[in-house]
């Protein structure tokens, strides 16, 4: 295996990691906050939708990423109406945005397009272009360093460059802010915060804004790489990035190396259909399955101990 | 009140009767919808050219969902449209039902074997159109190397996969095919995401031409391959034009054949086997404007050749669903 294949293999790792890691920062926003949140595929879905749609009649993806972040907050909304103000069960709340979101992008695509579900293919600017970093053509004759920079660090999307910032920038909300401290506060115990005068729905609608944003990047980032929508093409992108969630026990650096992990086993999986090593063979669906058998063994504390933010899941209520 | 009674039952009556009277044929689509640009559109067009050029009259139906497909085939049954096709292996289970309680009715149902006296099984030589498009990708390709992207990792996609790969080897039997599925799951069918990530690393391993059998991931493949300067070629419908100049060819199922000789044959459909293979024009290499430039007047010799060899029997392209193996990888 020659350094240029291992370039080759780190370049798609970061292309499939990118839509994952920005999935799974919302999803930390929001469980972060209290709030389970099992509907991260639906709202890639729609994003995904919404922004293929719009990108190819205005013909610009920026708009379409628009469009997808604001089709992804009307999910997130739905999600917090049901569970934070009607205090409803999140998981099935959740669920039900997946599969509100599997049956509604098919219908709206079926009737404005009549293309059984998908949106035409996007071309130009429909599509975000990539992102060729200063100096990669002067620097790539340097050896290692040059094919490194303009191979695997220049030559991204913009979105790629937006959630490799995002995880310094949701580490520092977190960690050295009020607003985080208040709301890793309000997942761990509502009720304390409510004591100190913060109002505890506020602060989880406003988890579920930044979680439905950052969704609706990962799914214009889809569309755009994928070129359009079609059905159903999230591909259980938001179980995984759950999946990574529980792997980087809810942080957001951790989240940076669960997905880079996850998107690297994924590329391996697909450069390689069968990996043999001496007359053992290693079958695809093995690498295919990995990270779900890495998260269980995460979960059952082989390998330190996922705890879960501890009011994650129940609806705060004021009295009983 | 009986009056009311009397006259609704009459009308009832004569509504029925009317449908029997008609003996029309009728078609029902699959999940994907009459306008998928692929698979139930080709089964449209078919019915639409019967249509036109026998001026007569036929009705067909789009489901909504899988508990609809024994309802509107036995309503069509019921209604007396005879012969009903059927677009799709998903009606397997309810056509087995229906077929034995209208024995007088006439079915065809494509894609699957269904083994009623009533029933006529459409299925398709796919190895052998796939064989075809090997063979212009090996013309195609400058060097040794060409791809094929599956979808759901079936028996069916390996005998498209494998088809192209003796297709290839017959010209460059030295060459190296590359042959990755999606997944194992349902979800393969539409992750043009992956698609293209698996058709950049084919790339990055050499390969020139892709075959991608893969319904909606196939979308990301020919749009990866259009972008990273490679050649693809498409499935069941002429995809030609999706990437204009990019795509070599589509390997074409004539679905809209199956159903325009069903249509055709009427009341006297003969029930058992019909397999659409080369020689009957029920599998292709799809040739048109957009593609026009690809095609060298070598490869075309090429490919006109081949397809004689394979009608006449000279050449015999193994079929992957008959053992499960494939002599080619």
């Amino acid at each position: 295996m020659d350094y240029l294949t291992v370039l080759q293999i780190l370049d798609s790792t970061v292309r499939l990691a990118t839509p994952l890691l920005l999935t799974c920062l919302a999803g930390l926003f929001s469980e972060r906050a209290g709030i389970v949140d099992i509907g991260l595929e639906g709202k890639l879905l729609v994003a995904a939708f919404m922004s293929g749609a719009v990108a190819y009649v205005t013909g610009s993806i920026w708009l379409g990423l628009l469009a997808g972040v604001a089709a992804s907050l009307v999910f997130s909304m739905i999600h917090g109406l049901a569970s934070i103000t009607f205090q409803g069960d999140q998981l099935i709340s959740g669920v039900a945005l997946n599969f509100l979101a599997a049956g509604l992008t098919v219908v709206i695509g079926q009737s404005w397009f009549a293309l059984g579900g998908r949106t035409p293919p996007l071309s130009g600017n429909g599509r975000f272009g990539e992102w060729t970093l200063p100096f990669s053509d002067a620097w790539s004759k340097i050896p290692v360093f040059g094919p490194t920079y303009s191979e695997l660090i220049s030559g991204h999307t913009a979105l790629t460059y937006i959630a490799l910032i995002a995880v310094p920038l949701s580490w520092w909300v977190l960690y050295r802010t009020r607003f985080g401290l208040r709301l890793r506060a309000v997942g761990e115990n509502p009720s304390a915060v409510d004591t100190a005068g913060i109002s505890v729905v506020r602060l989880r609608y406003m988890a579920l804004i930044i979680a439905g944003v950052l969704c609706g990047l990962a799914g214009t980032y889809l569309a755009s790489l994928a070129a359009g929508f079609v059905k159903d093409m999230s591909a259980g992108r938001g179980y995984i990035a759950l999946a990574a969630l529980i792997f980087a026990k809810w942080r957001p650096w951790y989240a940076l190396s669960a997905t880079l992990i996850f998107g690297f086993l994924e590329a391996v999986g697909n450069r390689y259909q069968s990996i043999s090593i001496g007359d053992f063979v290693i079958p695809v669906q093995f690498m295919q399955a990995l990270p779900y058998i890495l998260t269980v063994v995460i979960l059952a504390g082989f390998i330190g101990k996922a705890i879960p933010p501890r009011a994650g899941g129940t609806p705060y209520v004021k009295e009983r | 009140m009986t009056l009311m009674k009397s006259f609704l039952g009459a009308a009832a009556t004569l509504a029925l009767t009317a449908g029997a009277a008609m003996a029309d044929p009728a078609i029902i689509y699959d999940l994907g919808g009459k306008f998928d640009k692929s698979f139930n559109e080709a089964a449209y067009n078919g019915a639409e050219r019967w249509a036109a050029e026998t001026g007569g009259t036929y009705r067909d139906v789009e489901l909504s969902s899988d508990a609809q497909r024994e309802q509107a085939l036995r309503r069509f049954a019921e209604s007396g449209y005879n012969p009903i096709v059927m677009a799709g292996f998903s009606f397997a289970t309810a056509l087995e039902a229906v077929a034995a309680d209208f024995p007088d009715t006439k079915f065809a149902i494509i894609d699957m074997v269904v083994d009623a006296p009533n029933v006529q099984s459409v299925v398709y030589s796919e190895h052998e159109g796939s064989y075809l498009v090997g063979v212009a990708a090996a013309y195609a390709a400058k060097g040794d190397t060409v791809s094929f992207i599956g979808g759901m990792d079936i028996p069916l996609i390996s005998k498209f996969a494998c088809g192209y790969a003796q297709g290839f080897k017959s010209v460059k039997p030295e060459g190296t095919v590359i042959v990755n599925m999606t997944g194992t799951t349902p979800a393969a069918w539409n992750d043009p995401v992956k698609g293209g990530e698996l058709t950049r690393a084919q790339k990055s391993q050499g390969s020139e031409v892709v075959f991608a059998a893969a319904g909606g991931t196939g979308l990301g493949v020919l749009q990866t391959a259009a972008d990273e300067d490679m050649l693809a070629i498409g499935v069941d419908s002429n995809q030609n034009y999706l990437q204009p100049g990019k795509v070599l060819t589509s390997m074409v199922k004539r679905v809209d054949n199956a159903v325009f000789e069903a249509f055709s044959q009427g009341t006297d459909l003969e029930p058992g086997f019909n397999v659409m293979g080369l020689a009957n024009g029920g599998v292709s290499a799809a040739m048109d404007e957009f593609n026009a430039p690809l095609i060298t007047e070598e490869m075309k010799m090429a490919l006109a050749e081949t397809e004689a060899k394979i009608i006449s029997g000279e050449i015999v392209v193994h079929d992957y669903m008959s053992d499960s193996a494939c002599p080619a990888y």
